[in-house]
């Protein structure tokens, strides 16, 4: 039971450490082919890491601990919620702590972490990137949070395996009104914490239209590998979560090898599906203004919010 | 809707790769290369020139190459233009400002000998006599095809 279950943590992370880079290069091969490129394959991620982290390392000028703890910190936590969120299989070692509000706090470190350095880099564009990530981010994990509230009133419990497993034995509650709303709040959520169209542009190189990007202009080498996986590892997590949520079919429930095999193999697909679903989708969208942002967000807040209004008084708690 | 049927109206418009270049010495960025574009006081034709060689036509991108906002992300830098007064200390401390190993390409003539604007009041030098130039990229503008040859000699693919 332990033995699988802790081989199931590891498998965990290492396939969002793996995985994360090709993601990212699934995600930009499929945006590469709409838009009428050959695109660089899926592996260039995996060549930029390799890449980086040949290079030189680069601290600037006048920079402290914020700055050169933040790639480290950022891989950190993202690695812990790999670990503790259900993934490949809800019968984990760590499943009892596999916390909603726990994880949601790793993020909401990881997110102050990166924007602590782009603060530290004292450059002009990095403490702008900062002010406005925490912008979004104080409207999006309170998203996060109520949205997966909605799932969890039905099961009593904040537990996200928990969660999960139940909405396998009771799949109804996915296509009750509360389960729908909660799946938009959160798709809204996962698009900004993840900096993608139309919150932010990952492939932006005009300064004043960046969130993300802007607080990491001053990393270079191993540290700037660390940063982009992070933000890869985040991307990963968070669409895998959406899909263990939302579509938690064929995911292990129980401590068997075989089980935990097949649970790997359907999250893989699902987060390659859910990504190349978001790349194409991207296509068709422009970047909203950043005034406009807090109206979208605010939005799917309020979504989030009636999911949970919903859940509490359709369910018949 | 419009928009899906002009995608598939389209299909693919990226040309079929031309047999690879000779790669030049650079095995640390095998495969990959961020590149940093410097306007030293060009006219900005070799930009729009560079703009061609990572739209979809050429698409830079499928070697390895990769734009990006920041020299401190940058292994490639191109420089376009004869170097100005006011560019002489940018330019130094941008290049100064990469990670080691780095790579200076000098695209277009002005950027090799100051072409056109060689003598002029305002003008430095090439870019040679500023920072130690790797490759060039000689053209007045160069073509896509040399801009992109000569990126795929340092990602090698």
């Amino acid at each position: 039971m332990s033995v699988i279950g802790a081989a199931a943590v590891a498998v965990q992370v290492g396939g969002v450490v793996a995985g994360a880079p090709l993601l990212c290069g699934l995600m930009r091969q499929v945006r590469a082919r709409l838009e009428g490129r050959a695109g660089a394959g899926v592996g260039q991620p995996w060549r930029d890491l390799r890449k980086l982290l040949r290079k030189e390392a680069v601290t600037s000028l006048g920079t402290g601990p914020a700055f050169r703890a933040a790639p480290v910190l950022l891989v950190a936590t993202t690695a812990v919620v790999a670990a503790l969120v259900p993934l490949a299989s809800t019968a984990t070692v760590v499943s009892g702590s596999s916390d909603l509000i726990v994880v949601v706090a790793l993020l909401a470190l990881g997110t102050v972490t990166l924007a602590l350095a782009g603060l530290d880099s004292g450059t002009a564009f990095g403490g702008m990137g900062a002010s406005r990530e925490m912008t979004l981010a104080a409207l999006v994990e309170p998203t996060i949070l109520v949205s997966v509230f909605a799932l969890s009133l039905p099961t009593g419990s904040t537990n996200l395996p928990a969660i999960v497993s139940g909405a396998l034995s009771d799949p109804d509650r996915l296509v009750s009104p509360a389960g729908l709303l909660a799946t938009a709040a959160l798709a809204v959520a996962v698009l900004a914490e993840t900096g993608r169209l139309p919150v932010d542009n990952p492939s932006t190189h005009l300064e004043l239209t960046m969130v993300h990007e802007a607080m990491v202009l001053e990393y270079a080498g191993p540290d700037l590998a660390l940063v982009e996986l992070g933000a890869q590892m985040r991307l990963t997590v968070l669409l895998g979560l959406l899909a263990s949520l939302f579509a938690p079919w064929g995911i292990a429930t129980t401590a068997s090898a075989g089980a935990l095999a097949i649970g790997l193999a359907v999250c893989a697909g699902k987060v390659a599906l859910l990504g190349a679903v978001l790349a194409a989708a991207e296509v068709f969208w422009a970047k909203l203004r950043l005034f406009r942002v807090p109206e979208l967000l605010a939005g799917s807040f309020l979504l989030s919010l009636l999911a949970v209004t919903a859940s509490y008084f359709l369910s018949g708690a | 809707m419009s928009l899906l049927r002009k995608i598939r109206e389209t299909g693919r418009v990226a040309e079929d790769a031309p047999p690879r270049p000779k790669p030049g010495d650079f095995p640390a960025l095998a495969g990959s290369a961020q590149v940093r574009c410097v306007d030293a006081g060009s006219c900005n034709g070799c930009e729009i020139e560079i703009a061609a060689a990572f739209g979809p036509v050429y698409d830079a991108e499928r070697y390895g190459a990769h734009l990006v906002p920041s020299p401190r992300h940058a292994d490639v830098v191109l420089v376009t233009g004869p170097v100005t007064r006011n560019m002489k200390v940018p330019l130094r401390r941008t290049v100064a400002a990469t990670a080691e190993p780095n790579v200076v390409v000098a695209v277009g003539d002005c950027a090799l000998d100051c072409g056109e604007f060689s003598g002029g009041y305002g003008i430095e030098g090439a870019v040679a006599d500023v920072v130690d130039v790797d490759l060039t990229v000689p053209g007045c503008p160069p073509r896509p095809e040399q801009i992109v040859a000569a990126l795929r000699t340092v990602t090698g693919r």
